[in-house]
């Protein structure tokens, strides 16, 4: 279980980083806190030619923040946000999130950006920006562009980040003191990836409200309409959950559909506990 | 007691080091020139290897079968009538039976280096259908794992009670079909072997991470063909064993193998990958049971058949039949009752072999038979606490033989369980079950009792007909010319901190200080031969012979004593780590000095055997003491998700004589753990043609801090009336008791939904399918 042979590269700058990749044509892999591509790499599963660290720029550790949003730096580790040494824009949700990726272990090295880019369908912070709808912003060869969150995933460890860009930073519009958020997933034990997570986001104030499903094999379900409808009623009594899940997941197992099921509803009672 | 004899909470000797990173495990071990290996493993299950093809320019630094020509396979017999060996080749040669077996080994400077070399290999199999499941393996049409066998058994045995009779008077009959799933037992240090020749003892010396270092010169001597004097083992530090490294492994003989030909050091360090697919296979039990009782739940007879999946192999020297044989003759635990017929099958698959697992079959049948006590309590209508109260054998009946000729020796089994249902305060669940919980869970209280017969002697392993039967155990014990003491003994300590424990029986009978002992362990060049540490044996065997050996050199000692102080030698006190008579005192220094360097101040008729001595041990019985435990578990089942949370865990244990109870401790949580693993998280499936699905970490889920409460622990000790001091055996029980307690307190957590779970591991899954299940059928039923 070792990595079959690959150059390694520390890019002095995220610029280097990015031409450096793109001259790899595509054999070129990023790599930051590693907590994902490195056993990856050592199960052979990764074969990249060169592999460009950019864990230590402190470009992509930064955060800019406004009266709209907080943009977060791609390499701020999981535990910079558990530990509230960055700014929560979100009204103590994206603290919350944080504090259950993995184990400590985990969230000292893993980064948000390498989460976000390994795009793995039950991953705390692919489901919690798509809740959020935060904006990715990627530097390649041609330059600079953003992506709002929810076209960013693809499916299952696919993005529409292209093979010489970088994700730079991510920018989460700051829910307001009167925003409500619930986030349930349900794991087989604690520290493992979920097999449902639930979430929902109401901010009145931004008149924004968002349900999604999580971990379902391809990227986040958005539930808008169920949101509103929810956020409307200040209820989710009279609707029925079980349908809408049924409708989201025409072919999951019946296991599969109860757990999606509890978790968006446990998500709902955290806001709306009646 | 002495501060620091038996009984003692002295700090471990071991532990130094390894709490400063500074042990010394085969991966830590530099050589100059070392190459180290990476095997090239089958994907596939089963089939015929039509070629092996190693990359052009590079066949010098890839060994398969045909270079291996002079090695025997692994063959582990049993003289047990009807038994099929099976020959179980160190590079697979004609056959693959299961993914993971080795077919090459490649040689680089780099463990990188060897995979990449692995990966040039072109190997073309021809793929069989595979043979998975191993109720499906019995059937007469079933795919052959092994050509020239008639059918897939390597061994049925029967046990036949009057069932027939009594199953037409018994008042209750409860029927329950039980499956356990394949595990993977997990030391934290995988499997490692270091080999190289030194040219100046003319010996192979092979470093290997093993629980049995002299039946492993043994069994490399048998399948290399040098002589055992030619071969030396010296176990290094081991980082847990669990039974995964007492036997000989394919790679140990090929790293040996490569060491004696090419007189160049080579290593292997197994990978977790390699370890979840092609290493350590345990606990894959089915049983169809059926228990008769009277109406007061009162155990009146069993009747079972035990399928064991045992994989491809039988492995030396415990050989294939060793969990089917114990299943058979364990599964009456503890419980007194006079018709037992039992039918035990051992099920060639194309999975990896078995290798024996803390509690051999033990886990298994404890759940078996507690998930029945369960059952018959419910269907009789009384606490399952109650019914397997009256079921225990009791403390007056003792020494009492069960059903199966188990001679339990000792101990109080009903006070184990009345003291661990206090600990948990079972009342009071029973009294919080009749309230709704806040957050919608089930609360359920569960119990397990188990007797685990321990250090079991020569006539119990001769009737298992295996290749290696343990006898008199030995250890050697020398004063040294300073005073100090130094212990060998050939078993070997892989975690369970013999070196303190053994250090501990010496000061006990020498009354010598603790620091001043030092303990040797497992190198076949210096230790008596041991077939080592397994079976719960090494405090009861080793810690009898250290006893033994220790009295020996107390009376020489006393008798140079005696003769310098100008006393009678039973005058001789050994007191505050000194030797007195009188009013005058020597120290341990003085006497080595005498016998060593001042040989003019012995006396006369002193033992010119000096200061050294070996002494064997047996216990007074082969049948083995026989420790037993209660453990409870208080369980909040979510009927919505399936998952399970363990909001309170006891256990009591009896290991009669407590050396350390720090490490009685240890070990009992330790295993708890374990088996909270079995119970809960831990699972090796495979898909139908044989594909392992857990191959990292992220798929096979072992237990962690976060899913366990702080477990209670109490004991009893009741002395065994058979072995030195009263010790009874402790390293495996903790592993044993934790699915039945569990799973049962999960059913009595949803008893009020229909549901009943029989399958363990218990996953949210599984729960959740019960729970559907169970509501599906209500509405078919009110519809």
């Amino acid at each position: 279980m070792k990595p079959a042979p690959f150059d390694y590269n520390k890019p002095a700058s995220l610029s280097l980083a990015v031409s450096q990749l793109s001259e790899t044509s595509g054999s070129g892999k990023i790599i930051a806190g590693g907590q994902s591509l490195g056993p990856m790499l050592n199960l052979r599963l990764a074969r990249p030619n060169s592999v460009f660290d950019i864990r230590q720029l402190e470009e992509l550790r930064g955060i800019q923040s406004d009266a709209d949003s907080v943009s977060y730096g791609a390499a701020i580790c999981h535990v910079d946000f558990e530990d509230g040494l960055v700014e929560d824009a979100t009204q103590g949700m994206m603290r919350h999130v944080a504090g259950g990726i993995a184990h400590r272990a985990v969230r000292n090295r893993g980064t948000i950006g390498g989460s976000l880019a390994h795009a793995d369908p039950a991953a705390d912070w692919v489901n919690t920006t798509v809740a959020l709808n935060a904006t990715f912003t990627v530097l390649g060869a041609t330059g600079r562009r953003t992506i709002a969150a929810p076209d960013f995933f693809l499916g299952a460890f696919t993005t529409s980040l292209n093979d010489d860009e970088v994700l730079e930073k991510i920018t989460i519009p700051r829910l307001s003191d009167e925003a409500a958020w619930g986030y349930y997933k349900i794991c087989r034990k604690k520290g493992e990836f979920a097999e449902a997570i639930g979430i929902l986001v109401v901010d009145p104030i931004r008149g924004y409200a968002r349900a999604v499903m999580g971990a379902v094999d391809a990227p986040p379900i958005v539930l808008d309409d169920l949101a509103r409808s929810i956020a409307e009623a200040g209820t989710a009594r009279d609707i029925n959950l079980d349908q809408v899940v049924q409708q989201a997941l025409p072919d999951a197992n019946p296991i599969s559909l109860r757990h999606h099921c509890v978790a968006l509803q446990r998500a709902i009672q955290q806001v709306y506990p009646s | 007691m002495l501060d620091q004899g038996i009984g003692a909470r002295v700090l471990r000797k071991e532990d130094d080091r390894h709490l400063h990173g500074r042990g010394q495990f085969v991966g830590d071990l530099a050589m100059k020139g070392l190459k180290e290996v990476a095997f090239l493993r089958s994907n596939l299950a089963h089939g015929r290897i039509r070629t092996i093809s190693k990359p052009a320019g590079k066949e010098a630094l890839i060994v398969t079968a045909a270079d291996l020509k002079t090695i025997k396979p692994i063959f582990a017999d049993s003289s047990i009538p009807g038994f099929k060996a099976s020959n179980y080749p160190a590079l697979a040669t004609d056959k693959v039976r299961f993914v993971g077996e080795c077919l090459a080994a490649c040689i680089a400077d780099t463990r990188a280096a060897a995979e990449d070399l692995a990966e040039e290999i072109e190997v073309d199999i021809e793929e069989l259908p595979a043979v998975i499941d191993s109720l499906k393996a019995r059937a007469p049409d079933a795919p052959l794992v092994h050509d020239d066998w008639s059918d897939n058994l390597f061994l049925t045995t029967s046990v036949q009670g009057d069932i027939e009779t009594l199953a037409k008077t018994a008042p209750v009959k409860v029927t329950r079909e039980l499956r356990t799933g394949r595990q993977c037992m997990h030391p934290m240090e995988g499997k490692g072997v270091l080999a190289y020749w030194d040219f100046q003892a003319g010996q192979l010396v092979v470093y290997t991470s093993t629980q049995v270092p002299h039946m492993i010169r043994t069994g490399l001597s048998e399948t290399l063909g040098l002589e055992q004097r030619q071969i030396r083992v010296i176990p290094p530090d081991v980082g847990g064993g669990f039974g995964y490294k007492c036997v000989l492994q394919p790679e140990e003989i090929v790293i040996a193998w490569l060491a004696m030909t090419t007189k160049r050091p080579h290593r292997w360090v197994e990978d977790r990958r390699e370890h979840l697919t092609a290493g350590a296979n345990s606990r894959e039990h089915h049983y169809q049971i059926t228990a008769y009782a009277d109406n007061r739940g009162r155990l009146l007879g069993l009747d079972a058949e035990i399928t064991v999946s045992v994989g491809a192999y039988s492995v030396w020297p415990f050989t294939a039949c060793l969990e089917a044989a114990q299943a058979g003759g364990n599964l009456p635990g503890p419980y007194d009752f006079q018709v037992y017929r039992c039918k035990t099958f051992s099920v060639a698959t194309n999975k990896p072999p078995f290798t024996p697992y803390r509690g051999v079959a033990r886990p298994g049948v404890c759940f078996a038979i507690e998930l029945m006590m369960d059952a018959i309590a419910r269907e009789v209508g009384r606490d399952p606490m109650d019914v397997r109260a009256e079921n225990l054998v009791k403390s007056e009946q003792m020494p009492y033989n069960n059903v199966t000729g188990k001679h339990y020796d000792s101990g109080d089994y009903p006070a184990s369980l009345k003291q661990v249902s206090e600990l948990i305060d079972a009342q009071a669940i029973r009294t919080r079950q009749k309230t709704p919980e806040a957050d919608g869970r089930l609360i359920g209280v569960g119990f397990s009792t188990f007797t685990e017969q321990s250090a079991h002697g020569t006539k119990v392993f001769a009737s298992w007909g295996i290749p290696v039967v343990p006898g008199y155990e030995q250890a050697t014990v020398r004063l040294t010319p300073d005073g100090g003491l130094e212990i060998r003994a050939g078993i070997h300590t892989i975690g369970q901190g013999l070196e303190t424990t053994l250090s501990q029986v010496a000061v006990q009978e020498l009354g010598i200080d603790y620091d001043q002992v030092r303990v040797t362990l497992g190198d076949t060049a210096s230790t008596p031969y041991s077939t080592g540490a397994y079976a719960s044996r090494g405090m009861v065997m080793a810690g009898g012979a250290v006893s033994r050996a220790s009295q020996e050199l107390a009376r020489r000692i006393r008798r140079i004593a005696a003769h310098l102080l100008q006393c009678k030698d039973e005058d001789i006190r050994f007191e505050d780590r000194e030797i007195r008579a009188r009013g005058a005192s020597l120290s341990f220094a003085d006497i080595g000095r005498a016998w060593y360097l001042r040989p003019e101040q012995l006396p006369e008729d002193v033992n010119t055997m000096g200061m050294e001595v070996t002494e064997g041990y047996k216990p007074q019985v082969d049948t083995g003491v026989f420790t037993y435990a209660s453990h409870a578990a208080v369980v909040a089942v979510d009927p919505e998700t399936g998952i399970v949370e363990i909001l309170d865990y006891a256990a009591v244990d009896d290991c009669g004589r407590m050396v350390n109870p720090m490490i009685v401790e240890g070990q009992v949580l330790g295993g708890t753990v374990q088996g909270v693993g079995t119970a809960l998280f831990e699972e090796s499936p495979y898909d139908q043609a044989g594909q392992p699905l857990a191959s990292t970490l992220q798929d096979y889920t072992l237990p962690g801090a976060s899913d366990l409460p702080w477990i209670k622990l109490g004991h009893i000790e009741t002395l065994s009336p058979y072995s030195a001091h009263g010790i009874k055996g402790v390293g495996e029980g903790g592993a044993i008791a934790p699915p039945g307690a569990i799973v049962n307190a999960i059913n009595d957590a949803l008893k009020g939904h229909n549901v009943e779970i029989t399958q363990i591991p218990a996953t949210p899954e599984r729960i959740l399918s019960a729970i559907l299940a169970a509501e599906s059928q209500q509405k078919g039923a009110a519809s």
